[in-house]
């Protein structure tokens, strides 16, 4: 991890909307990983999405209206 | 033929042959994912959970869906057909369905009925068909579900799912259909058609691994639809309470990840042949069949006459001798597999008048050739000149 870029991750309510939030990011050619969702915000064994913050509007923009984010966290 | 090989015309029940790429998808998934989808943040568990994805998003692309998210896997047909019709249909509720119903959904509208919902069966011809008016007729203020089979698993009469979506949109009424003979075969469309769930098999005309179904859920609809089977989803985890967002509300416990990895290569085959191809295939193979078997003595068959309004099974029965004692010597002589009895159908015998001892059912798949059909059509004019002849 670059230590100038800063992260924010995206936490949907299961897996299947991370995958789909993950076709959707992809295909709209938005940089983004997979990733467990860090221990600081939940000890739930989940995924969730990681995007640079700078593009949080693009990923609110990619996914409104066809995947619910549960909320954005910044890393 | 040459005497060795094995004719399977029992596609009706679960095709196979299986396209090799199901058995290749299910091998890789064992040799390099195997994990638990959503149940932990490793590559692994996120690999298993692309794939469970994948499965979802080709079957919308099947019928039509909006939504991967709106299909739910389960192990088979009859699992999401309970699903649906114990989880939306409530003390007070009626629900109209017809007398050509598998016991997959008659057996668990049978059990609502002495929960307190009342059940119309309306009666269809001794060919298989629905009349709509008797549709409308038995339409009360308390009718909640129009719940249809897509096609007879006894006659392959496809039923008008195009228009009884209308009767059922007209009065505010979910349309549920069991496409358990269709998926694959025929286009469906839940849009257009304007379908609220469709019940689905996926070791049947989608030629995915046995343990493998689903069902597809109009968006909303989880508002009123309460899960079969509660438990671990891997979301949520915090809470005690079953999740209410789909497909967890209804996908509980760990997933066959290796069946719907295989389920969706099979999907993909389907696809990839094209839904009207393999139609027009089985079509070809059912009226040689059905033209066939009209020149034999002694033989009686089921169903409408126009090869387009049925799938490709066929039941038929020669007069005098038991369907048993068909399906038997089928097997024994001619090493050709088909189902005798009653197909988990007994209603739809009542129908067509073969109740108890049901008929022979033949039904083709996209594997099978004119070669054996001919083979088959020989079988059985061989055993209706030895036996029917007999009898009389």
């Amino acid at each position: 991890m670059n230590k100038e870029e800063r992260y924010s991750v995206a936490l949907f309510v299961s897996v299947g909307h991370v995958i789909k939030a993950e076709k959707i990011l992809k295909k709209a050619g938005i940089p983004h990983k997979v990733i467990p969702v860090p221990r600081s915000i939940s000890s739930d064994c989940g995924v969730c999405v990681r995007f640079l913050t700078e593009d949080k509007d693009r990923v609110k923009a990619a996914l409104s209206e066809l995947v619910p984010i549960n909320e954005f966290r910044e890393l | 033929m040459d005497g060795e090989s094995l004719i399977y015309f029992d596609n009706a029940a679960t095709t196979w042959p299986k396209p090799k790429e199901m058995i290749e998808a299910m091998v890789a998934f064992n040799d390099s994912i195997g994990a638990n989808p959503g149940r932990s943040g490793h590559r692994l568990s996120i690999e298993a959970a692309r794939v469970i994805y994948s499965t979802r998003e080709l079957i919308c692309e099947l019928i039509n869906a909006p939504d991967p998210l709106s299909i739910i896997l389960t192990k088979n047909a009859t699992e999401g057909i309970n699903c649906c019709l114990m989880g939306l249909l409530k003390q007070g509720d009626h629900v109209i369905t017809s007398s050509m119903e598998h016991n997959s959904v008659m057996r668990p509208l049978r059990f609502l009925e002495t929960k307190g919902v009342t059940v119309s069966t309306v009666l269809c011809s001794p060919s298989g068909e629905i009349d709509l008016d008797d549709i409308r007729g038995a339409i009360n203020k308390h009718t909640k579900m129009i719940a249809i089979t897509h096609a007879s698993n006894v006659t392959g009469t496809v039923m008008p799912i195009e228009e009884i979506a209308r009767v059922a949109k007209e009065h505010g009424i979910f349309f549920f259909v069991d496409a358990a003979q269709t998926i694959g075969n025929r286009e469906i469309d839940v849009i257009k058609v304007g379908i609220d769930i469709l019940c689905f098999s996926g070791h049947k005309s989608l030629y995915g691994p046995q343990g493998t179904g689903g069902f597809y859920l109009r968006k909303g609809l989880e508002e009123f639809l309460s899960p079969l089977m509660m438990g671990g989803t891997g979301s949520a985890s915090e809470f005690e309470r079953q999740p209410d967002f789909l497909p967890d509300k209804y996908e509980s416990g760990t997933p066959n990840g290796i069946g719907f990895a295989g389920l969706a290569a099979s999907v993909r085959f389907v696809l990839g042949q094209g839904v009207d191809r393999i139609r027009a295939r089985e079509k070809t193979l059912t009226k040689i069949f059905l033209d066939g078997l009209k020149g034999i003595e002694g033989v009686m068959l089921y169903g409408v006459d126009d090869p387009s309004r049925r799938t490709g099974t066929v039941s038929f029965n020669i007069r005098g001798v038991s369907p048993s004692d068909i399906s038997s010597e089928l097997d024994e002589k001619y090493r050709i597999m088909v189902r005798p009895g009653l197909h988990c159908a007994p209603s739809a015998h009542r129908t067509i008048g073969t109740f108890p001892q049901g008929t022979v059912r033949f039904s083709f798949g996209f594997f099978n050739t004119e070669e054996e059909i001919l083979y088959g059509i020989k079988a059985i004019e061989e055993i209706a000149k030895t036996y029917y002849n007999r009898e009389r």
